[in-house]
Formats: C-alpha cells, sequence, structure tokens
C-alpha cells in the first residue's frame, strides 16, 4: 500500500514559540540586572539595603520601567515608531537572509557586514554620482548595490571552493577589507563631498531615494525586504538550485554522489547571500532618514546590521517566514533603543546584550526549560540547519 | 602460536610520491601568488628611485649600528626576477623534495625585502629595522596569547570563535579593575577571571548543552561587544578617570641580555606579559605533547568515543582544556590595556581575536607553529603602521587591511586544506 | 572445555533483566545472560537484534532501565566504563575506539596512564606494548601510527588495550567483519588460548559457520530478546532459524547468467590515487560483460571503494583509460556519468547514499532532480516528485510513514530500498553497488539480492564491491580479487574460500590453487581444518 500524496501543512511549532518567547523575557530579565548593576545611583540605594529596602527596589524600578517602557513606547506605540520598526527591520531582514541562506548551504557566512559596506557603497555612488530620471536611476543603484554585495559574497565562495579556505575566516577578514576600502574611497575625489574634509560623501539624489510612505518610515526597502523573503522561499523550496543548495548543505557527501558540484553551488550560494546582504547596504544607502533624505556614504554607515543579522538568521531558524519575524522583533528592539536611548538616557548597546542573550537563550532549551520548568523541552536541536564541524 | 603466518597483510601499500589534486591544486596556486607579487614588484620599478635606506638601531640607542643603504631599483628588480624564479619553479611542477620549501622562504624574503625597499627608497627617512622587529614582537603577544587559547580548546574538540570577546571582556575587566586598584596584578587577575567566565559560557553551552561552536562563539562575541559596550556607556564614559585609567605596564630590561646592540632591544627590553607569552608556548607544547592531561585533551579531539570507552570523561577533559584557554584569553586580553595607554575604548580589539584565530589554523593546531604564524601577522601589522609613518606611495587605509589580506591569502593560498582535530566542533553526546 | 551451565555463584557475569529503550524503541527486553570463565560464549543475531547495545551496557557505556549485572557476585548498578575495566571487563568495538593519529603505545596508555608526575611515560608504555605482544603472540610495533596500520593489525591493537588491562571478560564486536578467512582463523586460535588461559570470551556475530567452529556455547538473540540457546553442532538451517524466526534459504535463486558478446565497462591500466595521497588502485584491468554481475572481493581498504568512486567520477583517474559501451568514462564529473547510464550504491548509505534530513519523495530524485519531469527551468515540479514517489515506494515497498517523512527515521533497510529504486527506476549501462548488504537483516538482504540479480538479467553490466565472502560467492559470477589496488586474479564463484582467503592476502591465483589442498566447496571444510592444524604446529 503506498501512502497517499498529500500537501504538507503549516504547523505552528508551539514550544519553539513558548520557548522563543521565554527566552525574550530571561533576557530582558538579565538586561534589567545589568541596567541596576551598571547605575550609580540606583547602586549606591543598594549600599543601605538592609536598612531600608524600599528605596533601592523603587529606584531600580523606575529605573528598568523607564527604559523598557520608553523602548515599548519607541517601537510599537503608534504608527510612527511601527514605521520606524520596519525601517529598522528591513535592511536585518536582508541580510539575515543572506546569512540564512548560506547557512542553509552548510556555509557560515559571518561576512553580512562587508558584503552589506560594498552594496551601500556602490548603491551610494550611482546614487550621488549618475544623474537619471526617476524611477531608472533608483534601479540602477539597487541593483548595482546587489552586485556589489554579490561580488564581496562571491569571492568567499570562489575562495572556498577552489583552495578550501574556511568561510568564516575569510568573511571575517573581509569586512575589515571593505571598511578598509570605504575609509580609502571617502578619501577619493570620486566619493568624498567637496569643501568637507572629513571622510563624507555627497548626499545621494533624490531619484534614488526609496520612496516612503506620508508621517512615517515605511518605505520601499521593507517591501523590498519582504519580497527577498519570498524570493528566497521560492528558491530553496521550489526551484532546482535550492534543492542543491539544501543537499549540499545536509549532506555534501550525498550531493557529490548524487552528481551535484559542491563547488559550484557553494560560489552560487555565496553569491547570492552576498546580493542579499548587499540588498540591507543598499537600503542604509538609499533608505531616507527621518529627514527624508539618505543618510550620506560614511564610515558607520551600515552600522552593525551584518553582525545583528547572524542573529537574525539563528532567530529565524534560516527559514524566510521566521527570519522575517526575527527581523521585525530585532528592529523593534533598535527602533525601541534608539527612543530609550533618548529618553531613559540608557545606551543603545543595551540591545546588543538583549539579542545576544535571546540567541543564546533560544540556543540552549534546555537550558531554558531548566530555568522555566512548566514548558515542554523542545525535541529538535536549535536553529535547524547549521553545519558542524571545525575550522578547516 | 604466533599470528604472521601470512605476513603480507601485515604491512600497508607503500605510499606513492604521488601529487593528489589537493597538493596540485596547493601547488598551483601558491605559484600563482608568487607570481602575481613578482609581477607588482617589477610594476612597481616604475615609482622606484633613489635608494632605500634601513636603519638599524634608532637614535636612543646606546650603542649605534649603521643604516644601511640599498639601492632601489636594483634591489626591487632582483627581488621581482625572484619571486618569479620560486613561481615557475611552483608551476612547472619540476620542484621536488626540500626545493619547494626553500623557495616559499626565498620568495617570502624577496617579498618583503622588494616591497620595502620599494616602499622606502626615495624617503626622507630611513626605515627602523629594530623597531619593526620590537613591534613585531609587541604586537604578537596577544596574537599569541589568543593562539595558545584557541590551540587549547580546539585540541580537545571545541571550536573556539569567541577568542575575540574574551579579549574585548578581559580587557575591560583589566581597565576597570587596574583603575580601581592602580595596580598592575590585580588588573591582570581580574583579566583572567574575565578570560576564565567567558571561557565558562563557551564550555557550559558547547559541551553541556550542545549548541554549535561557531554560532556559540559568533554569539559570544556579540554579548562581549553589548555588554562591555553598555557598562563603558552606562558606567565608565561618565567618570573615566575613576574606571578607565588604569596603570601601564613598563618594559622590562633584562639585565646584561638587554643591552646586546640590536637583539637587547627587539628582544629583551618587552614588557612581563611578552616574556609570560614566550613561556606560555613553551608550556603549552609541553603539556599537549609530554603530560597525561596533554594526551588526553589529543584523544577527546580526535576521538571522543575512544576517550569514553577507556573511562576518561569527555566532558570533563574538554571543560578543563577550555578553562585553561580562558586563562591565556584573559591574558591576551589585558595586553590591549595594559600594555597600552591603561584605557578601554569600545571594540577596540579589531579583530585580533579573529586573526589568533586564523593562526592557529595556519599553524596547524599546533602551540609553536600557531605562535610563529603569529609573529607573521605581527610582522605585517608592524610594518603597516611603519610605512605610514615613511609616507609611501601607497595609501594608508591600505597599509591598515594588509594584516587582513595577508590572512586570506595565508588562508586560501599558502596552507591549503589542513587537518583538524577529528572531533573539531563536534558536540558528544552520549 | 565443555560449557556448564548457570556458572556457581560468585562466578563470571550475571546479566538479568536487562532493558534498554531508545525512544519507543525496545533495543534489549528483559535479557538474562550468563558469562563463564574458560568459555568461549557467541551471542548469535541479525543486524539489529539488540547484540551491541547489550555489550555497551555491560561495559558501562550506557546505562540500563532496568535489570541488574553482578561480576563475580557483586552487584554492579550505575557502571561506567571506568568501573568495567576495573571489574575486569575488556572490549573490542565493532569500530575500532583507536585515536588515529597516535601510536600504538599512546593508544594503549590512554586512560591508564602513570598518574603520580603527570608527565606521560612512554619508554614504560612501549616496553608494555613490547611484553604484551609476547606473551600473546600479536606482532605489533609500539611506534606504529594508527593509520598507518592496516585494520587486522588496528585489530590486535585493540586487543592488546583490553588485555593491558588484564581483562577476564574478553567482548568481541563482530571483530571478523574486517577480516581475510585466514586472518579470522588465526584470531580464532587466539580466542582458543585466550580462553584456555581461563579468560571468559563473548563474541558477537552473525554469521554461522563461524560461530559453529569455535563457541562452547551459543546465546541467539532476536529483537531485543533471549529466543533460546543452541549447540555448536546445531545445523546451520536451524540456527538460521532460530535467528531470524522464520525458515530461511540460504541460496541465492539465480539464473545462469547470459553475458553480452561484448564488454559493456571496459577498464585498462587504470590508476588513481586515494585523497590522502597513496596509490589506491594501480594498472587495473577488469572487463565486464552485460548481463553478468562481477562481485569484487577484498579485505576493506584495498582500493575497492576508490575504484567504485573513480567510475562514478568522484575522484581523478590519473591514468589509463574507462569506457563504457564504447564512450570513455575518465575526466567525467559524476552528473555525467550518471547521465551516461551509470547508476551507484554507495558503501555508506547514511553519508553518500542519501541526505537524512531530506523526505523520501526528495531522496528519490537526488540525481535527477534537474532533469524532465522534475525540473522546469529551474522550477521544481512538485507534484511529478510526488507522484514518482508514490510510485517507487509502491514498487519497491518502501516502509515510511509517508513519502514527507525524512529519509533518517527510515529503518537501514528502507533506506538501502529507497537509494535501490532511486537508482534502478532508470535504464542502466552500469550499476556499481558498494556492500549493497551492509547492516541490514535477513529479509533487506534478501530483497537487495533478488533486484541485483534482476537488473543483471536485464542486461546490464553490475559491479559489486563486496567484503562479505557470503555475499560474493552468492551472487558473482566471476569474482576479481583485490589486493593493494591490483587486481590479484578473476576466478569463477565456485573457488574455494580457502583460495579466494589466499588471493585476499596478495598470493596469485595460481599459487593459492597450488598451496589450496582441494578447490571444490565440498571439501572446503577439511582445508580449513588442515590450515589450522598446519597452523598449530607452526608456533
Amino acid at each position: 500500500m503506498s501512502p497517499e500524496p498529500r500537501k504538507r501543512r503549516l504547523v505552528i511549532p508551539w514550544s519553539d514559540v513558548l520557548i522563543t518567547i521565554a527566552s525574550i523575557v530571561l533576557a530582558f530579565i538579565v538586561g534589567a540586572l545589568l541596567m541596576i548593576f551598571s547605575d550609580t545611583e540606583v547602586r549606591s540605594k543598594f549600599a543601605y539595603f538592609f536598612a531600608r529596602p524600599s528605596d533601592a527596589l523603587i529606584a531600580s524600578w523606575e529605573k528598568i520601567s523607564g527604559a523598557y517602557a520608553a523602548l515599548i513606547k519607541g517601537a510599537i506605540g503608534g504608527y510612527g515608531p511601527i514605521t520606524e520598526t520596519t525601517a529598522q527591520a528591513a535592511p536585518l531582514i536582508c541580510a539575515g537572509l543572506g546569512v540564512g541562506l548560506a547557512f542553509r548551504a552548510g556555509l557560515f557566512n559571518i561576512g553580512a557586514q562587508g558584503q552589506a559596506v560594498l552594496g551601500a557603497i556602490v548603491a551610494a555612488y550611482i546614487g550621488f554620482t549618475w544623474h537619471l530620471p526617476p524611477g531608472i536611476h533608483l534601479l540602477l543603484a539597487i541593483l548595482g548595490g546587489l552586485l556589489g554585495g554579490a561580488f564581496w559574497g562571491g569571492i568567499v565562495g570562489w575562495l572556498k571552493a577552489k583552495t578550501g579556505a574556511h568561510e568564516v575566516i575569510v568573511t571575517i577578514m573581509m569586512n575589515y577589507i571593505a571598511l578598509g576600502l570605504l575609509a580609502y574611497l571617502l578619501t577619493t575625489p570620486a566619493f568624498q563631498r567637496p569643501g568637507r574634509t572629513d571622510p563624507i560623501s555627497p548626499i545621494v539624489d533624490w531619484n534614488a531615494t526609496m520612496p516612503r510612505l506620508e508621517g512615517g518610515q515605511l518605505h520601499l526597502g521593507f517591501l523590498l525586504a519582504l519580497l527577498a523573503a519570498v524570493a528566497v522561499w521560492w528558491l530553496l523550496d521550489r526551484s532546482t538550485i535550492g534543492f542543491a543548495i539544501r543537499a549540499v548543505g545536509a549532506n555534501p557527501h550525498a550531493a557529490a554522489t548524487a552528481g551535484m558540484s559542491v563547488a559550484r553551488t557553494t560560489i552560487i550560494t555565496m553569491f547570492l547571500a552576498g546580493a542579499l546582504a548587499g540588498l540591507a547596504g543598499v537600503q542604509a544607502a538609499l533608505g531616507p532618514s527621518a529627514s527624508g533624505l539618505p543618510v550620506p556614504l560614511s564610515l558607520g554607515i551600515v552600522g552593525s546590521i551584518g553582525f545583528d543579522a547572524i542573529t537574525v538568521a539563528l532567530l529565524g531558524q534560516s527559514k524566510p517566514l521566521g527570519t522575517v519575524l526575527a527581523g521585525l522583533l530585532f528592529g523593534a528592539l533598535h527602533a525601541g533603543g534608539l527612543a530609550m536611548q533618548s529618553v531613559a538616557q540608557t545606551p543603545l548597546t543595551l540591545t546588543t546584550v538583549l539579542q545576544a542573550l535571546i540567541v543564546l537563550f533560544v540556543a540552549a532549551p534546555a537550558l531554558v526549560t531548566k530555568i522555566v520548568p512548566f514548558l515542554k523541552p523542545r525535541k529538535t536541536r536549535a536553529f535547524g540547519p547549521v553545519p558542524e564541524g571545525g575550522l578547516a | 602460536m604466533s599470528i604472521d603466518t601470512v605476513d603480507r597483510t601485515a604491512s600497508r601499500p607503500e605510499a606513492a610520491p604521488l601529487e593528489t589534486p589537493g597538493r596540485r591544486r596547493q601547488r598551483i596556486s601558491t605559484g600563482i601568488l608568487i607570481a602575481g607579487v613578482g609581477v607588482l614588484l617589477l610594476v612597481g620599478l616604475a615609482s622606484t628611485d633613489g635608494s632605500a635606506r634601513f636603519a638599524l638601531s634608532d637614535a636612543f640607542d646606546e650603542v649605534q649600528l649603521p643604516t644601511v643603504t640599498v639601492p632601489g631599483f636594483t634591489t626591487v628588480l632582483v627581488c621581482g626576477l625572484l619571486c618569479l624564479a620560486a613561481a615557475v619553479g611552483y608551476l612547472s611542477g619540476s620542484l621536488r623534495g626540500r626545493w619547494p620549501v626553500l623557495a616559499g622562504a626565498v620568495a617570502g624574503l624577496a617579498v618583503v625585502m622588494g616591497f620595502l625597499t620599494w616602499a622606502a627608497s626615495g624617503r626622507e627617512l630611513p626605515f627602523p629595522v629594530s623597531n619593526q622587529f620590537a613591534g613585531t614582537l609587541s604586537l604578537a603577544t596577544p596574537l599569541v596569547f589568543g593562539a595558545l587559547c584557541g590551540v587549547l580548546c580546539e585540541r580537545s574538540g571545541i571550536v573556539n570563535v569567541s577568542i575575540e570577546g574574551q579579549f574585548l571582556s578581559a580587557a575591560f575587566a583589566a581597565a576597570i579593575v587596574g583603575s580601581l586598584t592602580s595596580s598592575v596584578p590585580a588588573a591582570l587577575i581580574a583579566a583572567v577571571l574575565a578570560g576564565l567566565v567567558m571561557a565558562a559560557l563557551l564550555a557550559v553551552f558547547s559541551i553541556n548543552y550542545l549548541v554549535n561552536q561557531v554560532v556559540l562563539g559568533v554569539v559570544l562575541n556579540l554579548l562581549a561587544v553589548g555588554v562591555t559596550g553598555f557598562l563603558f556607556d552606562q558606567l565608565v564614559e561618565p567618570a573615566s578617570l575613576k574606571y578607565n585609567s588604569a596603570p601601564v605596564l613598563e618594559p622590562l630590561p633584562i639585565p646584561g641580555l638587554a643591552s646586546i646592540p640590536f637583539f637587547g632591544r627587539v628582544l629583551f627590553e618587552q614588557n612581563i606579559l611578552a616574556y609570560l607569552a614566550a613561556i606560555s608556548v613553551f608550556v603549552v607544547w609541553l603539556v599537549l605533547y609530554r603530560t597525561t592531561w596533554g594526551l588526553r585533551i589529543r584523544a577527546v579531539g580526535e576521538h571522543p568515543e575512544a576517550a569514553d570507552t577507556v573511562g576518561i570523561s569527555v566532558r570533563g577533559i574538554r571543560w578543563s582544556a577550555v578553562l585553561a584557554g580562558g586563562v591565556f584569553g584573559g591574558l591576551g586580553g589585558s595586553f590591549f590595556t595594559l600594555a597600552s595607554t591603561g584605557s578601554f575604548t569600545k571594540e577596540f580589539t579589531v579583530g585580533n581575536g579573529f586573526i589568533a584565530l586564523a593562526a592557529v589554523i595556519m599553524g596547524r593546531w599546533h602551540p609553536v607553529l600557531a605562535s610563529i604564524m603569529c609573529l607573521f601577522f605581527g610582522f605585517v601589522t608592524q610594518m603597516a603602521s611603519q610605512l605610514q609613518t615613511l609616507s609611501t606611495p601607497m595609501p594608508s587605509q591600505f597599509l591598515l587591511i594588509l594584516p587582513y589580506v595577508a590572512t586570506i591569502i595565508a588562508v586560501a593560498g599558502l596552507v591549503g586544506r589542513v587537518r583538524p582535530p577529528a572531533a573539531d566542533g563536534i558536540p558528544y553526546e552520549k | 572445555m565443555t560449557p556448564s551451565s548457570p556458572p556457581a555463584v560468585g562466578t563470571g557475569l550475571r546479566l538479568r533483566g536487562i532493558t534498554k529503550r531508545f525512544g519507543d524503541l525496545v533495543a534489549n527486553d528483559s535479557i538474562d545472560l550468563d558469562i563463564t570463565p574458560g568459555e568461549i560464549h557467541c551471542l548469535l543475531g541479525e543486524n539489529g537484534a539488540g547484540k551491541t547495545t547489550l555489550m555497551n551496557v555491560l561495559y558501562g557505556l550506557l546505562q540500563p532501565d532496568d535489570g541488574t549485572i553482578s561480576i563475580e557476585g557483586v552487584d554492579h548498578a550505575h557502571e561506567t566504563p571506568k568501573e568495567a575495566i576495573a571489574a575486569g571487563i575488556g572490549m573490542v568495538h565493532q569500530h575500532f575506539m583507536l585515536v588515529d593519529v597516535f601510536t600504538v603505545a599512546e593508544n594503549l596508555i590512554l586512560g591508564r596512564e602513570d598518574g603520580t608526575t603527570g608527565l606521560l611515560n612512554m619508554a614504560q608504555a612501549r616496553r608494555h606494548v613490547r611484553a604484551l605482544s609476547e606473551r600473546y603472540g600479536l606482532n605489533v610495533d609500539p611506534d606504529a601510527v594508527i593509520e598507518d596500520l592496516p585494520v587486522g593489525v588496528q585489530q590486535r591493537v585493540e586487543i592488546l588495550k583490553a588485555l593491558a588491562n588484564d581483562a577476564k571478560y574478553l567482548i568481541l564486536d563482530e571483530p571478523t567483519a574486517v577480516l581475510t578467512p585466514q586472518e579470522t582463523d588465526q584470531l580464532m586460535s587466539v580466542m582458543r588460548s585466550l580462553r584456555d588461559e581461563g579468560k571468559a570470551i563473548v563474541f558477537i556475530t552473525h554469521k554461522l559457520r563461524e560461530v559453529r567452529e569455535i563457541a562452547d556455547k551459543i546465546t541467539v538473540i532476536r529483537h531485543g530478546k533471549v529466543v533460546g540457546t543452541a549447540k555448536p553442532t546445531d545445523p546451520e538451517a536451524d540456527l538460521a532459524e532460530l535467528m531470524v524466526g522464520r525458515a530461511v534459504t540460504l541460496v541465492v535463486d539465480k539464473k545462469l547468467a547470459s553475458p553480452s558478446p561484448e564488454p559493456r565497462l571496459a577498464l585498462k591500466g587504470v590508476w588513481v590515487a586515494s585523497p590522502n595521497g597513496t596509490l589506491a588502485v594501480q594498472d587495473l584491468d577488469l572487463d565486464v560483460f552485460g548481463g553478468e554481475i562481477v562481485c569484487i572481493a577484498g579485505v576493506q581498504g584495498n582500493g575497492q571503494t576508490e575504484l567504485a568512486e573513480a567510475l562514478l567520477g568522484l575522484i581523478r583517474v590519473l591514468k589509463g583509460s574507462i569506457q563504457l559501451d564504447g564512450r570513455p568514462l575518465t575526466g567525467l564529473t559524476p552528473s555525467e556519468t550518471i547521465d551516461a547510464g551509470l547508476g551507484f550504491v554507495p558503501e555508506d548509505r547514511k553519508q553518500h547514499g542519501c541526505v537524512g534530513t531530506f523526505t523520501v519523495a526528495e531522496n528519490l530524485i537526488l540525481n535527477h532532480y534537474d532533469e524532465h519531469p522534475y525540473a522546469r527551468g529551474i522550477a521544481l515540479d512538485l507534484s511529478k516528485v510526488r507522484q514518482n514517489a508514490a510510485h517507487r515506494v509502491d514498487e519497491f515497498d518502501i516502509r515510511t510513514q509517508s513519502i514527507e517523512s525524512t529519509v533518517s527515521s527510515l529503518s537501514g533497510g528502507n533506506q538501502q530500498k529507497v537509494v535501490l529504486a532511486r537508482e534502478l527506476s532508470r535504464t542502466l549501462a552500469l550499476l556499481v553497488a558498494c556492500q549493497p548488504t551492509r547492516g541490514l537483516d535477513v529479509g533487506a538482504v534478501e530483497f537487495v539480492h533478488k533486484r541485483l540479480i534482476e537488473e543483471r538479467d536485464r542486461g546490464t553490466a553490475v559491479v559489486i564491491v563486496s567484503t562479505e565472502l557470503d555475499e560474493v560467492v552468492a551472487l558473482a559470477d566471476r569474482i576479481a580479487v583485490m589486493y593493494r589496488g591490483r587486481v590479484v586474479g578473476i576466478v569463477p564463484p565456485d573457488t574455494s574460500r580457502e583460495v579466494l582467503g589466499l588471493m585476499m592476502a596478495g598470493v596469485p591465483t595460481e599459487e593459492a590453487l597450488a598451496s589450496a589442498s582441494s578447490t571444490t566447496l565440498a571439501e572446503e571444510d577439511a582445508a580449513l581444518e588442515a590450515s589450522l592444524e598446519e597452523m598449530h604446529h607452526e608456533s
């Protein structure tokens, strides 16, 4: 008797969801402890904790609730904050997709940062140097950025395929090289804004700026990020290229025995992953800031998108839908973090801590279920497909 | 009773001197690389004029050694041709036995010599050779500690991508505790403790919770960046005099040895951490290859099941190796604070942990080889910063990325496929 | 020497009610077992019956869910390998527990180093190896690195390791799988002499011939349960029935081959290097005709795997030519050789045969996923993929919950069926199957053999690489024996085991035939006896 061919149903992995929520809560608790510990004023009240505990507790509560309230309000408190969240999330989603796609092929792409830098360089250059009609200008700038990132990622894939150089080392080094390249370019006449001595570029043409909806920060970039997620989903689940990528990632020996070229798949994957990270860089270069104009190219143009993207991909289990959700979560953290910094005088770097802790807890479900015993332990290992093994 | 009645089965097929595709690829990529550099040097001839001067002593030395002057054009030409000759040797595949190594060494020297001559020729200032070597050692010191940390972890089967994070947290701890106590030993102890905490996090998540080790390393680095960054913003920066002015390590000239011309200044006028690093290389070598603990570390990194079947606790040995690595990671991190300005700035270890990791791989997981690789990176970095002061024709931004380019070239071209400990990165489940 | 039933109280090993579960699977179901010093106790059972699990429990590598172990009257509740070793238990694992890059001496002292200084005393370790290997007549160089040693010698190191701990109870898990018949005989004489010294030996195997030759006592395990005991004098058919649970035909049903007039596969002067740089195949000539099965016999690691991978195009041929139906195969990539009509069943189905995390449906198109009708451009046609899967699952009787189940959730036999279904669903010119039945139970073995013979009868040239002599003899129309990368000789399937064994050790065909007193199957046992006698006299 043969089993009937049937469609796969979308099953919501409730225990995964619960573990993730618990991880977020735990991360916020640790973050709160860190805030109390590092705040001089609050700590001074703990000095006489046993004499009058209420002082210390009230001060702590005020510190924590103030910061987290500002964070939440800045992330989802109204249309403005929500669009700020989407604007922050869009590049994270794109770069996260790039990291996740590489994970699916068994590759650690730690180089989304450098790929995004290249994407930003090319997109911005086209944006402020060429002067083209609306539509075409933006399109070319985006494509240029994609190719820039793809080139940077492709180098890594090529080196891995041809020489066996481990991509972790190479991508990390390529990050520094990309930054050095940007630093150099910003001293050349082609890139440096006339009349300036500091490393900053001219402002990108209006025709090459991503259009946004009035009254908020929701711009084309977020739409592009969602489209990219759909494209990656189709590529992985519905195309022969994705089939090869997944096969090589899951078992390169079997893939090679079945006639797939591991080398070619590696190069293609890193090329595509680079393009996705490049798209994140494009958003940094062409996305409108609060003033409506893009931020001009400077050394910090992509921030830490590339490194945050790794956590996004991990939390999203390298799956497109998961990556979108994880990107939105960390985008909200960033948007809220900015508000927290200005309203509650709590440094933005707290969001980095929260991000790392969330991923760390999600990575060790056994630890979370130990701390929160009423959760059922998850059967599968965290992160879905992440390659095992050493660095050579 | 003897078992060797059919002794034909007892010996192995003799290893034939055959070139495998992997070795062929490595040979050809090395050849192309050397040829490329040779061509670059010859192209550089167009911008080489005058002569290059190399100062063996600097102005403050008691014994003044002469400044060597070489003709720029001729030297660069000879070096470029030497590279090309070595490249031809590699590409033709006619080098046998010791010759490839020799040709590689000649090409390496020619590259360095040719490049330096090109950069220094026609400049007003001589290239300071003793500075170059002294700086190499000083830059290599934290790398050596990081590499030893990596070697210990990976030999036991735990990939450590978080050397960078260990550096950063240790540097931070050294800055704070050093500032609060004004004591170098206290700062060093704090740094070691911070390294141990980071190592313990690596151990508990990788060994007990079986988290993927590369992922874990990346996340731990992020955590270190976040925590040190947050504490720096919130706590340190508002009161940097109180929290961010640790004492600085003074050079400790070794009496007698330090006054040897040239070598004295290069080798024997370092700070305590540099001497400690040199000793540590030897200690780690001794531990790994001459002690029971080392044998067990190597065994659990190669074949944990085999170790388990003879009653060795795989988890215990891995924990001990990772923690021992944490000590070195902490010492390496303290260097960034205590051996420079005594203060911490955000993310100021700029990839040194990753370079140490690359040195581990290129040094084939061997403490001595990995340390030699660290010296190589130290050399390149120091050369880049020396050349910046000479106002060479190369933009300074390019000089700054030289160590990273060198790393890629080394990992991709020269090393080829190396064999890590067999169980490296694979969690041991019972 | 005659075994007595339960050992006297206070002596021997006593396992009572041992139960071990892995999830829903009950690997050991309330097993009782007694092991007495001075006898060789055979644990007979099919692959997957639970023999190894039981021994891992005894050795402390696994904790039983239920049951007790008592050693010489002392209860060992939560045993660890360390305690087991201290109690005198030694184990030679099926997959050797040796650190490849260590020397023999280093492997021997690992875990039992002299603990006073923390420094290694290698000189003492070397002396220890020499003393032990002299005492037991196992010739081993203490400074040899394990990975440079042939498997037979590696096994001696494993035995030495157990003996170094003064093991009184020696467990040997499928020790003969990697040996030639002659090496097997030598191992058996070592086992006998150890028994005569008063040691207890637990010998795990599924090979009936070996059991009957050496056992003092036989316990048969099926599906995790002890199903009975037997005497070595019981007929093979009875033992087989007890082991499998039904009557088994021990002979493969096979018509006479009708080979094609011209060879379909022709290898001439083929040289192949293994990935680690040694010459794996040297100057090899072989013709395989359509409609015949050529089995490549030999001890593991004599170049068979590399030869098969070179045919597929996975590793490069250094020199020589391979032609399939007159067209060259050399220089082609695996995808090109697959297109040229090569079907390939790799040695290790988990590592090379299928992608464990992929579904059954996906694995069934693994090597033609980008061809019509499954792909249009770069888009996959999932309905065609599912149709194919449903069809193959039916045709090959693959037992799976659904075609969307992952292959890693299937049993070994069903995984192999997935591989076969994929490879045999196309019209082939050449089928290369490596160790096609390794680790499978008897039912699955029968199925695989039947399919391979059907493929032969379709006119395909079939090459089977196998280290199991029983399988080679059962399937082959011609046997090519490989030794150190060369074909020692090509012989008909009715060649005696002794001759084959000598050839597997590198003795040329004529010499092997001449030195064997008899070449027919009927006289084989007598020949074996004779050679054993000879060996005892020599020592």
